[in-house]
């Protein structure tokens, strides 16, 4: 067993997992969100924000905004520990995949919270 | 006459790999790409492979042949060179020690990993471990592996993490004991797997199906064992 690794879930089992729920998850809300621009007759900002006055609506796009960041971390930890390593770069492949992985922290962390402050803050 | 470009390799002599261009009289027949190896090394006696069978059984002699993993005792010009034109490679992915020659260490390895062999720790019976017939076809498909490495040398995953993805031959195999009705150590098997490269880096492409020369199925087999590990989880 692979033991010196580090990823989302507790498991490459539960790794695999929320991956898939994330998807179905975005899935959903992307179904959701495409169906109400289309379905709406006088679709414009006044409708726009009335949806999402709606708490129910804000916890979905909450719920949503956590799925992609956490599909993407998995998705993109994949990504990094494929291409940035020390079979692929040499040794010093070991600073950049620390460095991506820094960043795709702090943007996840930064995405989520921007994105709180968007859904209650209208 | 058939052109063949071969790829060729000497660590002690060559600064790099080159190509080299043979040509090669067929006498209009449709041999396999064995054959036309052992004739070329007829002629020079420095080019270098692996072959032991000659039959499809002992898997020594995968190569890519004209871009695709296969064994070159088994596969016809006719598939391989419908234009005349035969590339030989070593396996992609694996060290190469000369010519067709490669370094399979990294391969055994992640084959020696899943601990091939039936383990069971009840009493030994008297005769024999009995199984019913329908456990028994639980392992076709599984048991016909000849370990030729033409399915994990055909799989990116594999080229990126060979020392921490299984791939598919060793996955295929993990799942013939985990399959085996006699096999006792099914969660020990399981734990092992359970880290995010041993199966997990495979994304399903099924490269591996395509190039099994035993038509094989790892991608199932994978599939099998993360439900297995699915079940066990939630």
């Amino acid at each position: 067993m692979v033991t010196t690794v580090t990823s989302f879930g507790r498991s490459g089992t539960f790794d695999w997992l929320y991956q898939r729920i994330t998807a179905v998850i975005l899935a959903a809300y992307t179904l959701f969100i495409v169906g109400y621009i289309f379905l709406t007759d006088d679709f414009g900002y006044q409708s726009w924000s009335a949806l999402f006055q709606n708490f129910w609506v804000r916890v979905f796009s909450l719920v949503a905004l956590l799925s992609m960041v956490a599909h993407a971390w998995i998705g993109l930890w994949s990504v990094v520990t494929d291409y940035l390593t020390n079979r692929m770069m040499g040794p010093k492949a070991t600073v950049f995949r620390v460095l991506a992985q820094m960043v795709l922290g702090a943007v996840a962390v930064i995405y989520t919270v921007w994105g709180i402050q968007i859904l209650w803050g209208v | 006459m058939l052109k063949v470009s071969i790829y060729r390799y000497n660590p002690e002599t060559d600064k790099a790999p080159y190509m080299q261009d043979y040509e090669f009289d067929t006498q209009g027949k449709d041999l396999m790409v064995l054959d036309v190896l052992e004739a070329l090394k007829a002629q020079d006696s420095s080019l270098s492979f692996r072959r032991s069978c000659r039959e499809g059984v002992c898997g020594s002699d995968g190569m890519n042949i004209s871009g695709r993993n296969g064994l070159a005792c088994t596969t016809p010009l006719s598939e391989a060179a419908p234009k005349g034109k035969l590339v030989l490679r070593p396996l992609p992915g694996l060290p190469v020690i000369r010519d067709l020659v490669v370094d399979m260490e990294q391969f055994y390895e992640q084959y020696k990993k899943i601990e091939p062999y039936l383990q069971n720790d009840t009493p030994a019976p008297a005769i024999e471990r009995l199984q019913s017939p329908e456990d028994r076809e639980k392992l076709d498909g599984l048991y016909e592996c000849i370990l030729c490495a033409c399915c994990s040398t055909a799989c990116p995953s594999f080229w990126w993490n060979p020392d921490k993805f299984i791939g598919p031959a060793g996955l295929l195999q993990a799942y013939r004991f985990l399959a085996d009705s006699r096999d006792t150590a099914t969660e020990e098997r399981l734990s092992n797997l359970d880290d995010p490269f041993s199966v997990f880096r495979c994304h399903g492409i099924q490269n591996c199906v395509n190039v099994c020369p035993k038509g094989l199925n790892p991608t199932r087999a994978i599939g099998h064992i993360r439900n297995m590990l699915l079940t066990r989880a939630v």
